[in-house]
Formats: C-alpha cells, sequence, structure tokens
C-alpha cells in the first residue's frame, strides 16, 4: 500500500519536474514549429552554470534565476544569429540545433571536466515530510509548487497579457498574425529567450536530484520530446498534463513492467502517435 | 561532357584508393565513408525526394546488422545469412512503413524515433538473441567465389561493388517516373491525389527502396567490425545519419556521399588530431547552415558558378543567391 | 601540453609514410610506442580523462624512458562506442604501429576488438572487467591489472555476510552486462555463507529518477548497488532523499564509491561500504608518490581508472626489462606482461593468473568526513585474491557467467 502511495506521489513530483523541463519546449515547438534538439542541452548547460553560481555563494534559488537569465541570453543569441535565417526550413533547423548540442555537450566537457556535479538541496528542505502512511522529501514536493508557480505565470502571461494574445495569435496561424500587425518576429526571439530560460531554470532545480553530469542533455531530451508528442505542441494545458501522464507512465511502468524499462516511455509515445498524431491535447496535428 | 568527365576520374581514383593508399588503415577509413554514404543514400530516398525525415533509420541499418550477425554466429553460410537478412530488412522496412506513414512531417520524425529507440531498447533487453550489450561477434567475413575479404583491400572492393550499385541504383531510381511521382509527392500531395496517384502506397515503396539500401549498409557495417551491439540502434546513430544526409545536401546524389566523408572523417581521421573534434564537427554544422544552408554539395556548386560568373563577367556578383535551393 | 605537439608531428610523419611508399622504413632506435585507447568526449569521458592523467603521470616519473628505450605515448579517443573503438584500435595498430594497447574502457568496446587483437598479437591491457575475457573466452594477448567484474564483490558478499552479519540484502544495479556480473558475484558469495538475496533491481542506464526501484526496498538488512560513471552520484543522493540510509546500510563495487567520485558525493555517502582493488588510502611508498603527482599535476584524487592505467604502465615496464627492451618477438612481450610480479605498485602485490587476470589485493573500504573531506578508509583487506575468489577454477568456470538470471533469485 505504501508502495503504490510513494509512486503516485513520486509520480506528481517527477511530472512537475518535466513541465518544468518542457513548457519551454512546447511554446517555441507551438510558435515557431522548430523541434528544438538543443533543449536537453540548454537544459544541462543551465544546471552547469547553476553549479558554478552556487560554488560562488549564491543560493539554489538565485542561482537558478541566474542560470535562466543566462540561457535567456544564450537562447536569444542563438535565435537571432541563426534560427532567424531559417524560418520554414525543417532541416536546416535540425542540422543547426543538433550541431549546437554537439559544441555545447563538448564545451561542458572542456569547461567542467568529466566528474559529475552535485547540487546540494537548500538547507532547510533536505528533510522529508509524512503524508499519510508515507514520508517524502520536502525537496520534491517544493519542485511541485515551483511547476505549479510556474505553470501558472505562464497561464496569466499567455491568457491575460498582450503579449500573451499575440503569442497564441502566432501558435494559431503565424502569417495571419503577421498581417494583423504584430511583430511576429519579435516573438520569436522572446519566445525562444524564454524557453531556453526555462531549461536552464529547471536543470537548476532538477539538479538536487539528477545533478551534472556529461549525458545530462542526452538523457532529457528525449522526455521534453515524449512530453510534448503526448500533450500536444504549443498547449500550456497539453505540457502540464502530458508531464503527469508521464510521471506517472515512468513510475508505475518502471515498478510494475521492470522487462519493458528500456521501451516504457517509447511504447506509450508511438501508441498515441499512431492513434492521435496532434497528441492528446494539440489542436492540429504538428 | 565535363560530367562525364568528373565521373571517370572519380571511378577512377575510387578503384585506384589501395594504389596510392599505402597504409590499410586508410583503407578501412575509405570502405567505412562507403558504407555509411550508402546508409545516407538510402535515407535520402526519403528525406530528399520523399520530404520523410527519418530519425530511426539506424534501427533498419541496426536490425540487417544483427540478422546478420545471429545467423553467421549460429552457423549459417554468408550467403544464405546475407539474403534471408535482406528479407527481415524488407519486412521490418514495411512495419515501420506502415506505422510511421500515418503521418508526414514532425510526426513522421517523432514515429520513426519511437520505433527506434524501442528497437534499441529491445536490442538492449533481449538478451537471448542479442546478447544485450556483450553484443555478437561475428567469427568471419564472407568469401565470395572462395575470394577472402578478411584483408583490408580485397574487403574495400567488395565495399566499392556495392556502393557503386548503390550510387548506380539511385541514379536510375531518381530518374524514373517513379522517381518523378515520388517528388510530386514531397511537392505536391494534393494534387497527386488528385491526379489519381496512391501517394501513400508510392510513399511506401520509397520506404523500402530506402530501407533495403539502409539494409544493406547495415551488412556492410556487420562484416566490417565483425562486432554488432546495441549501440548500432542508438538515437545517436540514426542522427547521424540524418546529418550526414542534410550537411551534404538533400535530394541530390552526391549530398549523402559528402556528407557521410564529412562525419567519417571528422570522427576517425581529425580526432586523432584535435582533441576537441566534437565541437569541430557541431561548428561545422552550424557554418554549414550558415553560409550554406542547402547542402555542402548543392552550396559548392553554387559558389562555384557564382565566382566563375564573377570571373568572366565581374559585374555580375550581385547574381549570388543565399539560402538558394530546396532545404525544407 | 606538450606531448601534443610531439605527437602531431610524429602523426604528421606517420601519415606521410601511409601515403608515400617511398617513405624510409622507421628507423631500428624508434621509442617503444604505447597506444591509449581512451574516451575523451561524451558521456564515458569521466573515466577516460583520468585513464590518460594515469599513464602519463607514471611516464612522467619516468622520465618517458622504460627499460632503457624511449616511450612515446599515443592516445586515441573512441568516443565510446564499439565502432569507434574498433576504428581506433586500427589506427594504433596498423598506422601508428604501437607495440602494446592500454585500454579501451568499456566492456563492449573491449568486446568489439578482442578478435582483432587476437589476430593483430599486440599486447593488451584494458581496465574493461567483461569477466568472459579472462574465463571462458580467453585471449592469449590480453592481461588485466584491475580485476573483472565480479573480483572485488566477492570478497564484499564475503564481508556482508560474515562481517556486517546481514542475512537480507536487496540489490540494485544498471540492467547490463557489467551490472550483471557485479550482482552475480556479489550473490553467490553472500548466499554461499548464508545469506540470501531477497530482491534484484535492474534500472536502464539513463534513468533519471531511481525512486521508482527505491520504493520497492523494504523489509532488508542491507542494499548493495554497482553503479558505474556519474550514476552513483545520482543514486546515493536519491537513495538518502527517500530516508533509506539510516535504515539499511549500503554497499557497492568499485565504480559505485570509486576514490575519484569522492569529490562528487556529499553527506549522503557517508558510511557506504565498497570493495576495490585500489584504494587512494592505501599506505604504501609508490601509491603515496602516484597520489601526490595526481594531485599536484590535476589537482584530483586518482580513483581506479587512473590508477589502473599507471599499474598497466608498471606492467609494461616489467615485462620490458624482462625482453631486454625488446617488442618484435609479441610472443614472448606476452609472455613477459603476464609473469610480471610487483611486490610495491599503487594497488599493493599482484601477479596475473594462467587466463591473464590479476591476483591480488580488494580492499574493502567506508566513506567516511575527515578534516572535512571525504575519504575510503579501508576496514580490511582481502589478500591475493583472483577472479575465480575461493572457488575451484574447472567448477567456478563450469557454471555459465553471471547474468541477470544466475545465480537465480531463491522464492
Amino acid at each position: 500500500m505504501s508502495l503504490w502511495l510513494l509512486l503516485a506521489v513520486n509520480s506528481v513530483t517527477l511530472g512537475g519536474l518535466l513541465f518544468l523541463l518542457s513548457a519551454g519546449f512546447s511554446l517555441i515547438f507551438g510558435l515557431m514549429r522548430i523541434p528544438n534538439l538543443t533543449h536537453g542541452s540548454f537544459f544541462m548547460l543551465g544546471a552547469y552554470l547553476g553549479a558554478s553560481f552556487l560554488a560562488l555563494g549564491l543560493n539554489l534559488w538565485l542561482a537558478a534565476l541566474a542560470s535562466a537569465a543566462a540561457m535567456a541570453v544564450i537562447g536569444g543569441g542563438i535565435e537571432r544569429l541563426l534560427l532567424r535565417r531559417l524560418a520554414g526550413q525543417e532541416l536546416a533547423q535540425v542540422l543547426v540545433t543538433l550541431g549546437l548540442s554537439f559544441m555545447i555537450a563538448d564545451f561542458c566537457l572542456m569547461q567542467w571536466g568529466g566528474d559529475p556535479i552535485p547540487i546540494d538541496t537548500p538547507a532547510g528542505l533536505r528533510g522529508a515530510l509524512p503524508i499519510l502512511i508515507i514520508t517524502f522529501p520536502t525537496y520534491r514536493l517544493v519542485i511541485v509548487i515551483i511547476a505549479v508557480v510556474v505553470a501558472a505565470a505562464l497561464w496569466v502571461m499567455l491568457e491575460r497579457t498582450r503579449l500573451g494574445a499575440m503569442i497564441r495569435a502566432g501558435v494559431d496561424d503565424a502569417p495571419m498574425a503577421r498581417v494583423t500587425g504584430i511583430r511576429v518576429s519579435r516573438l520569436f526571439t522572446i519566445v525562444f529567450c524564454l524557453g531556453a530560460a526555462l531549461a536552464g531554470f529547471a536543470g537548476v532545480i532538477g539538479g538536487p536530484i539528477l545533478s551534472v553530469y556529461p549525458g545530462l542533455d542526452a538523457d532529457m531530451l528525449p522526455l521534453a520530446l515524449i512530453v510534448v508528442i503526448l500533450g500536444g505542441t504549443g498547449s500550456l494545458l497539453g505540457a502540464l498534463l502530458g508531464s503527469f501522464i508521464i510521471g506517472f507512465l515512468y513510475n508505475f511502468g518502471q515498478a510494475l513492467f521492470p522487462e519493458l524499462a528500456y521501451i516504457i516511455l517509447f511504447l506509450p509515445m508511438l501508441l498515441i502517435l499512431l492513434v492521435r498524431p496532434q497528441g492528446l491535447f494539440g489542436r492540429h496535428a504538428p | 561532357m565535363t560530367r562525364w568527365v568528373a565521373l571517370a576520374l572519380a571511378l577512377l581514383a575510387l578503384v585506384t584508393v589501395p594504389l596510392w593508399i599505402v597504409n590499410g588503415y586508410y583503407v578501412n577509413i575509405v570502405s567505412q565513408i562507403l558504407i555509411y554514404a550508402v546508409l545516407a543514400l538510402g535515407l535520402n530516398v526519403l528525406v530528399g525526394y520523399a520530404g520523410l525525415v527519418s530519425l530511426g533509420h539506424a534501427g533498419l541499418f541496426g536490425v540487417a546488422c544483427y540478422a546478420a550477425a545471429w545467423l553467421v554466429a549460429g552457423g549459417w553460410g554468408h550467403l544464405p545469412a546475407a539474403l534471408l537478412a535482406l528479407g527481415v530488412i524488407i519486412a521490418t522496412s514495411a512495419v515501420f512503413a506502415v506505422l510511421s506513414l500515418r503521418a508526414t512531417g514532425i510526426g513522421f520524425l517523432m514515429i520513426t524515433l519511437a520505433i527506434g529507440q524501442i528497437l534499441w531498447g529491445l536490442a538492449y533487453r533481449w538478451i537471448g538473441l542479442t546478447g544485450g550489450d556483450n553484443g555478437i561477434n561475428v567469427p568471419s567475413r564472407p568469401a565470395p567465389f572462395g575470394l577472402s575479404l578478411a584483408l583490408s583491400r580485397p574487403f574495400y572492393f567488395f565495399v566499392l561493388i556495392v556502393f557503386l550499385a548503390a550510387v548506380a541504383a539511385m541514379a536510375v531510381f531518381i530518374r524514373s517516373p517513379f522517381g518523378a511521382s515520388l517528388k510530386g509527392t514531397r511537392d505536391q500531395p494534393r494534387r497527386m491525389t488528385a491526379l489519381g496517384y496512391n501517394v501513400w502506397l508510392i510513399r511506401f515503396l520509397a520506404f523500402l527502396f530506402s530501407g533495403f539500401w539502409s539494409g544493406v549498409a547495415g551488412l556492410l557495417f556487420c562484416y566490417y567490425n565483425q562486432f554488432v551491439s546495441p549501440n548500432v540502434l542508438a538515437l545517436s546513430s540514426s542522427a547521424e545519419a540524418l546529418l550526414m544526409v542534410i550537411s551534404g545536401g538533400t535530394g541530390t546524389l552526391l549530398g549523402p556521399i559528402a556528407g557521410a566523408t564529412l562525419v567519417v572523417i571528422m570522427k576517425n581521421v581529425a580526432s586523432a588530431y584535435i582533441e576537441r573534434w566534437n565541437f569541430l564537427l557541431g561548428a561545422i554544422f552550424v557554418a554549414i547552415v550558415i553560409f550554406m544552408p542547402e547542402g555542402l554539395v548543392p552550396g559548392s556548386v553554387r559558389l562555384w558558378r557564382w565566382s566563375w560568373s564573377l570571373l568572366r563577367r565581374p559585374r555580375a556578383g550581385a547574381a549570388l543567391r543565399v539560402g538558394g535551393g530546396r532545404t525544407g | 601540453m606538450a606531448r601534443t605537439v610531439d605527437r602531431r608531428k610524429f602523426l604528421w610523419g606517420t601519415a606521410m609514410a601511409a601515403v608515400l611508399p617511398w617513405a624510409p622504413a622507421v628507423a631500428q632506435s624508434a621509442p617503444v610506442r604505447i597506444g591509449l585507447l581512451t574516451v575523451k568526449t561524451g558521456p564515458l569521458a569521466q573515466g577516460g580523462i583520468q585513464m590518460e592523467q594515469g599513464l602519463t603521470v607514471f611516464l612522467k616519473q619516468k622520465n618517458s624512458t622504460l627499460a632503457g628505450r624511449k616511450v612515446e605515448l599515443i592516445s586515441a579517443d573512441t568516443g565510446g562506442n564499439p565502432a569507434g573503438a574498433k576504428t581506433k584500435a586500427q589506427e594504433l595498430i596498423e598506422r601508428d604501429h604501437v607495440d602494446f594497447v592500454v585500454g579501451p574502457l568499456a566492456a563492449f568496446e573491449l568486446l568489439a576488438i578482442t578478435d582483432y587483437i587476437q589476430q593483430a598479437k599486440v599486447p593488451m591491457m584494458s581496465l574493461a572487467a567483461a569477466d568472459d575475457m579472462t574465463q571462458r573466452k580467453p585471449n592469449p594477448y590480453f592481461a588485466r591489472a584491475s580485476a573483472t567484474s565480479s573480483q572485488c564483490n566477492q570478497p564484499l558478499g564475503d564481508y556482508a555476510a560474515k562481517e556486517m552479519k546481514l542475512k537480507r540484502v536487496a540489490t540494485i544495479s544498471e540492467d547490463f552486462a557489467y551490472g550483471y556480473e557485479q550482482c552475480g558475484g556479489f550473490q553467490k558469495v553472500f548466499e554461499d555463507n548464508g545469506g540470501r538475496v531477497v530482491k534484484k533491481l535492474w534500472t536502464p542506464i539513463a534513468t533519471p529518477d531511481y525512486t521508482p526501484y527505491l520504493a520497492q526496498i523494504s523489509d532488508v538488512d542491507g542494499v548493495w548497488n554497482g553503479f558505474a560513471g556519474s550514476n552513483p552520484v545520482k543514486f546515493n543522493q536519491q537513495y538518502a532523499e527517500l530516508g533509506l540510509k539510516s535504515k539499511y546500510p549500503v554497499m557497492g563495487g568499485w565504480t559505485a564509491y570509486d576514490d575519484a567520485l569522492l569529490k562528487s558525493f556529499g553527506d549522503e555517502a557517508v558510511g557506504a561500504i565498497s570493495a576495490a582493488w585500489y584504494s587512494s588510502d592505501l599506505d604504501t611508498s609508490t601509491n603515496k608518490r602516484f597520489v601526490e603527482d595526481m594531485v599536484h599535476d590535476y589537482g584530483n584524487i586518482p580513483g581506479g581508472y587512473a590508477a589502473g592505467c599507471y599499474i598497466n604502465g608498471m606492467c609494461i615496464e616489467a615485462a620490458l626489462e624482462k625482453t631486454g627492451g625488446k617488442t618484435e618477438d609479441k610472443q614472448k612481450v606476452i609472455e613477459a606482461l603476464r609473469a610480471v610480479s610487483l611486490t610495491d605498485s599503487p594497488r599493493g602485490a599482484f601477479h596475473f593468473d594462467h587466463f591473464g587476470n590479476v591476483v591480488g589485493n580488494i580492499f574493502i573500504r567506508r566513506i567516511e568526513r575527515k578534516n572535512g573531506k571525504l575519504v575510503n578508509t579501508i576496514v580490511k583487506t582481502y589478500s591475493d585474491v583472483g577472479q575465480f575468489f575461493t572457488y575451484d577454477e574447472k567448477q567456478f568456470l563450469a557454471q555459465p557467467v553471471y547474468s541477470r538470471d544466475f545465480p537465480p533469485l531463491k522464492s
């Protein structure tokens, strides 16, 4: 009994982390129609930067925000200098995003070496909290709160601000939005900065659970892809629900079907794609 | 005319590789280039001519590799093993195609990625069949007509023959009515349907053709390394094949070959001199996108024509088209 | 690095020689060449970089001269995959004509090149642990001075049963051959000494969250793990986070608590018991000098990867001394290499068995915090441990190689 409760609670917390990872990916995908294959690298680079900020004496939250800011700048640079000129050229986008991920992975290896770097849980959150009949790590519960806060902030931004209205218009129909006088190209930059910043932020927040190591990028990118495929691109609600569904699939799948552990996430992803190519909550096929 | 001369020179260069490259190691590198070129040519059928971007082709490459290795290690002769492996690859391609052709665009890419990852997971965990990550050792290379391919030079000629067959098959394919209709499904799928073409069937057959050559490359790879492990099916292998096609230039005959050359040389030769070769390879990809987004081969042709025209008519410089060609 | 420049010049020379048939043959006084197959890019680079450091420190101490001959180190980056290992092995052997191959790092890299090495007849010393390389599928040109996957875990099973007095243990390890072989060694000895493995958990290599597995651990006296690479850091963090550390003592193989990982661990690893064939804590003069130089040159406490390559260097030196510095007769070289018996090395005394696998000390260590730093303190030393532990060689080889299902879980 306690096993199932533990798995259920953990599914929610993993879902929270996955949402932080994939929200930015989904926004970029939805608006710019770019499968940003550097997203895992943004996550890893953000985590490494966060580890360095921590070493400078910042606390985890400040390190996460500083890392997010740095990643926004880097993401903005990439969008302005590279992706900008590739609108509509999917293959060139694949080439440039994969090329960048090679560069970032090797840069991290040069800069931080190959040894895994731990990110400490903030002192006050190290313990565990009782939940019914189990105790659960406090920090993981905090991640859920952070994910909910980020989701709410994104929702307000998308639904209640002028910028959000423009982004939504862009997601629905970019050429039409352009006709109505929205500067879509500036939107692209903003969304890409935001996506990169969210990835970097997630990397630091996930640090106390995942630590930072070479290969973290390749571990996380497929997860972001799966969440977005399941939830549908460009849909905030889709990314949120997709994250929690994957959280549950991952936890219960690994525990119940250990024989299928290697394919436990790709099998459902394949089924969804076959049955409903636009994802569970997506409005149109990607 | 120049075209035929260039072709003859290229052929001559390839045939004489073992003469002017003395060290067997470099002959092996050229063999590797040709093997990956066959894979990239196969993938290019989908990416370049059908407009379907697959991130799961290492799955097809790997299944052929495993099938041949498993059969040969199990005591089968090389010829029946190879024939059966090709049958397996056609069947696998058909299943792959039926599943992934439910979508196009990013959906297609994601389905192929998922199938590729599932095959990779199976190779890791279906230990009874694949040996898990310990892989399968292939005891010998085939010996067609009694000629041993154990050494680098005879093996190179074997690979070269298969490579030339692949190039010829591609050339015929592109010029055939079927090739034309495939390009039609890429550019104008609705119009093709309206004209009475079965777009799905055309794509399906193209997938089989693509899968077949990817499988042939897998067989060669199996003979070359005499070892198969789940690594051949990894997502990174699929991505690498795709990068070869895109960086060289999709929808061209030479592009995938150039891309394969670039990647194999960076990984195996440049890495001996440059410690951070992985960074450099990434940077080269980015540079290709900046300077010749249509890929190395079409981009070089464009730059060459442009500089040629500059030489002849100095004021024609404005004719430079940046970002031309079909890349999307 | 000055070495790299030398190397590049040298390699250009050989590259030209490769292309130009009339280039002069290599002079008789050519240096002995050691080719290092390592990994410097990708996720496995962590261990690969340390391998290069260990061998470089050794050659630096010897002023690049072994048994009176100059030695040249040529390192090649396999990228951590089997095909890369094969190509780089060919590069080292056919292009650079190395006399010894040190490496590769991973078992699947080693298995990809073992047939080739046998054909090329080049003596090879690898850190890769695949048991069968020196058991059921031996390679006559291979010697291993580190350990098989199960070699450290067999004494650990003994220690867990006899000294820790554990009765019921759960195991958790990566779902691939290195994990199976380590786990099998532990389970076999632990159960033969009265213990019982009650649950075996296998995790895919890339597992972001171990909780679904850890949640299944209950009603045991201890937990054994066989993680490697950067996974131990993640695993121990999550193990402690879920409150398991205070309930069940944790133990593991050498890659799980390697000395080089100590700087990446925090308090969550304190108390962990591990079995290793090398410990930077060992108090011998050779080891002290090695650790000092590693800290001086690279700022790192060495772990098994660096020590293994350092020790491989020592073996090559001893073999060259025996052959009088000659390397032409490969058969003699590999015989000399396998006959090496050293009393003073960073791992203490060791020699090889007739399969070319090491017989030497296995240290049981506990992680402690001393002066603010984590250290692996040796709590017991098993001397002269071979790959078959206390078992009879014939009987041992008659059983299948340790796998996911062998020994089976008793119900």
